[in-house]
């Protein structure tokens, strides 16, 4: 049984460096020989991960666990917490500042690409305590 | 036809060549919201934006576009162009609207 792991600690403090674990992970299945369709889905429901980690919860840590058969991805932060996920999923609800959204993100669209991308995602958050999302993507 | 090959004919800016430079342009997305561009461009399209900012090039490179396209007289500033570079990503540049650039994609990729 070949299990790979990957963690990254997602800064933050700086909006810019957002992306680098979804870049290196990216990398990382491409060098493995991943089809390009599990390596999108990957990547973006991990980048939009790393924009709202940055975004809301001042960063956090990445946990990517890779078997033959799936890719496992854990985004757990101790930010502020989401009082309602049935709301933060749906598609343009955002509590974004409004300098995020004059960078191209904050319209809502982060937890709804990232549950479109992932094949099965779950989301545990208590208010004050933190976030964690699971995500996993089948490479099969 | 290559984003570079397109900068050529126009006479758009060839900012950074990356490797995308000599990729054909199979198709094109428009649009300044990086979360819709990520989910829905598609790998090889031109990516036309006026979004200038280092955010910018990692979509680009996560959505695996042939090149990005940045319109209206907009410019990446340095840490954007040694992004794009590191990242291999072929940026280009013009004073043109994103709809004049899209008109021209259309004409090469004969979609209009």
């Amino acid at each position: 049984m070949n299990t790979l792991k990957w963690t990254y600690d997602v800064d933050g403090d700086d909006f810019t460096r957002a992306g680098e674990a979804s870049s290196n992970v990216k990398k990382k299945l491409r060098a493995l020989g991943v089809s390009p369709e599990v390596i999108r889905k990957v990547s973006i429901a991990l980048y939009e991960g790393e924009i709202n980690m940055v975004i809301h919860a001042n960063g956090g840590k990445i946990d990517v666990e890779m078997t033959p058969e799936k890719i496992d991805m854990v985004l757990a932060d101790t930010g502020k917490g989401i009082p309602d996920i049935e709301k933060a999923m749906q598609e343009g609800w955002s509590t974004a500042p409004d300098e995020v959204r004059s960078l191209g993100f904050g319209a809502g669209m982060g937890l709804p690409n990232m549950k479109k991308y992932s094949d099965e995602m779950r989301i545990e958050s208590t208010v004050g305590v933190g976030t964690t999302v699971y995500m996993t993507v089948y490479v099969k | 036809m290559t984003p570079i090959e397109f900068a050529q004919k126009y006479g758009f800016s060839v900012v950074n060549e990356g490797s995308g430079g000599c990729r054909d342009i199979e198709g094109a997305y428009c649009c300044d919201l990086l979360s819709l561009v990520m989910g829905r461009a598609k790998e090889n399209d031109a990516f036309v934006t006026v979004m200038a900012n280092v955010n910018t090039i990692a979509v680009a490179v996560l959505a695996d576009v042939a090149c990005v396209i940045l319109c209206e007289g907009i410019h990446f500033d340095e840490a954007c162009i040694a992004r794009a570079n590191q990242q291999e990503v072929c940026v280009l540049e013009t004073e043109e609207s994103a709809f004049s650039v899209a008109l021209k994609l259309g004409k090469e990729l004969k979609l209009c």
